[in-house]
């Protein structure tokens, strides 16, 4: 059993130059999503959230680095595993738990769950379960972007296996061929489920994967905030200003499972356990804050006080959130209501017989 | 009034529209330098340049998906499939994707585009080029299907579909792009979701929609001769399915005869016949009867191919066959 734990390290960018206020901020939201997803999973081990669930631990500063380099104008089309995109975004972590726990003050409405986030006014255009399925989407959204002559980016993110499947290629092709604002946002954490990028990738550098459609392609360090922000800034601007398209392959080490239900028994534990211990993203980053003097032990304390406690508001507020509504069965099936669709009678009557009231 | 033929129907709404709303832009293979594979957008990259009518390489999973995404934003595309033999290779983009954003995001997001793509089999064209799948979509809650069968509807639908902020299947025909029809020239729009009866009439109700509306209406005219009276019900629409029109018309003639392109099996027809038992079986003086494609990969020698697929002959006989 072999368990990749190889990456490339930053050379720790000095600090020194950076706005102290920033540095404390993008602690405090790596840590927002360190503790809502532990939470998470806890609330799935309660039976609490259903489905499918997984989670962006140790993918933190992949996300925040990512996060702190876009303006509202750009666009985040994302995968499945993305609770920390939407909240890195802005998302009320209240409608986001409350997405997760089925409620109608969720997200998308109870209606899309842990896979299917989205907030349209923050321009997270939807995590997609489907594999590789966001990808032409995005670029797609870059195609509008271009053709409105509105300023901005579009990021398709994507885990490292998804750079395997066809639509892949095809979108990689027509971003290029078509000069359009996007850039292929890699979270290459090492594994696709349980298969390690070099046994189903030909090409083990994902970077590299761009080549033949004449694509950029850079990697980094995905557990140093700094250096994910400053590759995104520096391709984003190419992007917006030049409409020239790039890969970026974001290395990471899953701290877990695919997903919550996911044993990992296909990796060795022990090398998870260093993993973990390693390629912290967190621990690091307080480390560097507290050698450069930026942050105080205090801080950090206060900060972990009200994080943990907004992430308990989530939970009361998903718990205590109503359910969605028989009644609204049907209420966003068409955008444009035309004649013979089903009506809200019709929803609660078979509602009610498939429930065994009638 | 024009008399224009299908395809002329369609070219000039295809302008139209685009003259009208700055965000429709036309995307397809071959649709513009080459002036479309059917010619359906012939002229239409000289009239309105590269920005609007947009070559696509031979990619469709990817162009069908950049179309969502644009779509998403505010644009809306008209996508050309160049028969719908190839949507197979975007079905990922159309049924997971385009069918399920809006419902899916809590109605935070719109797909307002449109996929015209021709259905069915003409010309021996043999086992991958002949098929008809409009049912694959038809069967997808949040997609809407329309396939008209004259100039007229061609015209009103397809303004209702660019129109429309929800993803639309335009089902074309081969074989009715030469067809002519009087087409008003004011900006009337067909509603997505409503059947129409094409012609009345008192002893049977045909259903059916497409290529086999013009079969249909052709054999109601040839059985009257007889003093068989064959009221015609078009459906336009697949979904939303019409099923107050079907009904009501079949209450009317206790006798219905549903006539499609597709496999018999897990067909249009099956479906229709499906509703029919279900709303009508107390009127019914005879079984519903289906006339459908048989069961094969349609092969491509001449006799063979029209030999297994539905026509004027299999409808008369399945007419014949429930008014004994």
């Amino acid at each position: 059993m072999r368990t990749t734990v190889n990456k490339p390290r930053s050379h720790m960018i000095s600090l020194e130059h950076e706005a102290p206020s920033d540095l404390r901020h993008y602690y405090a939201q790596m840590l927002l999503l360190r503790r809502f997803e532990e939470r998470t999973s806890e609330m799935y081990v309660k039976a609490k959230i259903g489905g499918y669930c997984h989670l962006n631990l140790g993918e933190e500063a992949t996300i925040v680095g990512l996060n702190a380099a876009l303006t509202p104008d750009d666009y985040v089309f994302t995968n499945y595993r993305e609770h920390g995109y939407i909240l890195a975004r802005g998302a009320d972590p209240k409608r986001v738990m409350a997405e997760l726990f089925g409620k109608e003050t969720g997200v998308s409405g109870g209606r899309g769950g842990s896979m299917h986030l989205f907030d349209a006014e923050r321009h997270f255009m939807g995590g997609y379960a489907i594999v590789g399925g966001q990808v032409p989407l995005a670029v797609g959204a870059a195609y509008a972007l271009k053709y409105q002559g509105r300023p901005g980016v579009v990021i398709a993110q994507m885990g490292d296996a998804t750079t395997n499947i066809g639509a892949f290629y095809e979108s990689l092709n027509l971003a290029k061929l078509w000069q359009l604002p996007v850039i292929f946002f890699i979270v290459n954490n090492g594994y696709g489920m349980g298969t390690a990028v070099e046994r189903g990738s030909s090409e083990p550098n994902l970077a590299k994967k761009g080549a033949s459609f004449r694509i950029h392609g850079e990697r980094v360090d995905g557990t140093d905030v700094i250096a994910v922000r400053d590759a995104v800034r520096r391709l984003r601007q190419k992007a917006e200003q030049d409409h020239e398209p790039a890969i970026l392959d974001v290395v990471s080490f899953r701290f877990r499972g695919h997903s919550v239900i996911d044993a990992d028994r296909y990796r060795d534990a022990g090398a998870v356990r260093r993993g973990r211990e390693k390629f912290d993203p967190i621990t690091s980053f307080a480390t560097r804050l507290l050698d450069q003097q930026i942050a105080d032990q205090a801080f950090l304390d206060t900060t972990a006080q009200q994080i943990d406690a907004e992430v308990q508001a989530a939970i009361d507020f998903a718990t205590t959130s109503p359910d969605p509504q028989a009644a609204d069965l049907y209420t966003f099936m068409y955008a444009t209501p035309v004649a013979n669709t089903p009506a809200a009678d019709d929803a609660l009557r078979a509602v009610r017989i498939n429930r065994g009231e009638e | 009034m024009s008399i224009l033929t299908y395809r002329q129907a369609l070219n000039r709404t295809l302008g139209q529209e685009l003259a009208r709303d700055e965000q429709v832009v036309l995307m397809g293979e071959e649709i513009g330098l080459f002036q479309g594979s059917y010619r359906i957008t012939e002229g239409l990259l000289d009239q309105f340049g590269p920005r609007r009518v947009v070559d696509t390489p031979i990619a469709e999973e990817g162009f069908v998906g950049v179309a969502i995404g644009a779509a998403m934003l505010g644009m809306r595309p008209v996508v050309e499939i160049m028969t719908i033999n190839f949507m197979l290779v975007a079905i990922d983009q159309v049924v997971n994707h385009a069918s399920k954003i809006h419902y899916m995001f809590g109605g935070q997001a719109r797909v307002p585009m449109v996929i015209r793509t021709p259905s069915g089999g003409t010309g021996q064209l043999a086992a991958t080029h002949s098929q008809s799948f409009e049912n694959w979509f038809a069967y997808c809650p949040g997609l809407k299907v329309v396939a008209p069968a004259n100039p007229y509807d061609a015209r009103g639908l397809l303004r209702a579909a660019i129109r429309d902020d929800d993803p639309v299947i335009f089902i074309e025909s081969l074989a009715l792009y030469d067809t002519k029809g009087e087409v008003p020239d004011d900006d009337y729009v067909i509603p997505i979701g409503k059947a129409e009866v094409k012609r009345h009439g008192r002893d049977v109700t045909v259903i059916s929609y497409s290529r086999m509306t013009a079969v249909a209406l052709q054999v109601a005219q040839q059985l009257d001769a007889e003093g068989i009276s064959v009221e015609v019900v078009d459906l336009r629409s697949l979904r939303p399915l019409d099923r107050p029109t079907i009904i009501e018309s079949v209450k009317r003639t206790n006798h219905a005869v549903v006539i499609a392109e597709d496999w018999y099996s897990y067909g249009v027809t099956a479906e229709i016949a499906a509703t029919i038992q279900e709303e009508a079986f107390d009127y019914l003086d005879a079984p519903v009867k289906r006339v459908a494609g048989l069961e094969v990969p349609l092969p491509y020698a001449k006799d063979l191919s029209a030999a297994a697929k539905p026509s004027a002959h299999s409808l008369v006989h399945a007419i014949r066959s429930i008014l004994k």
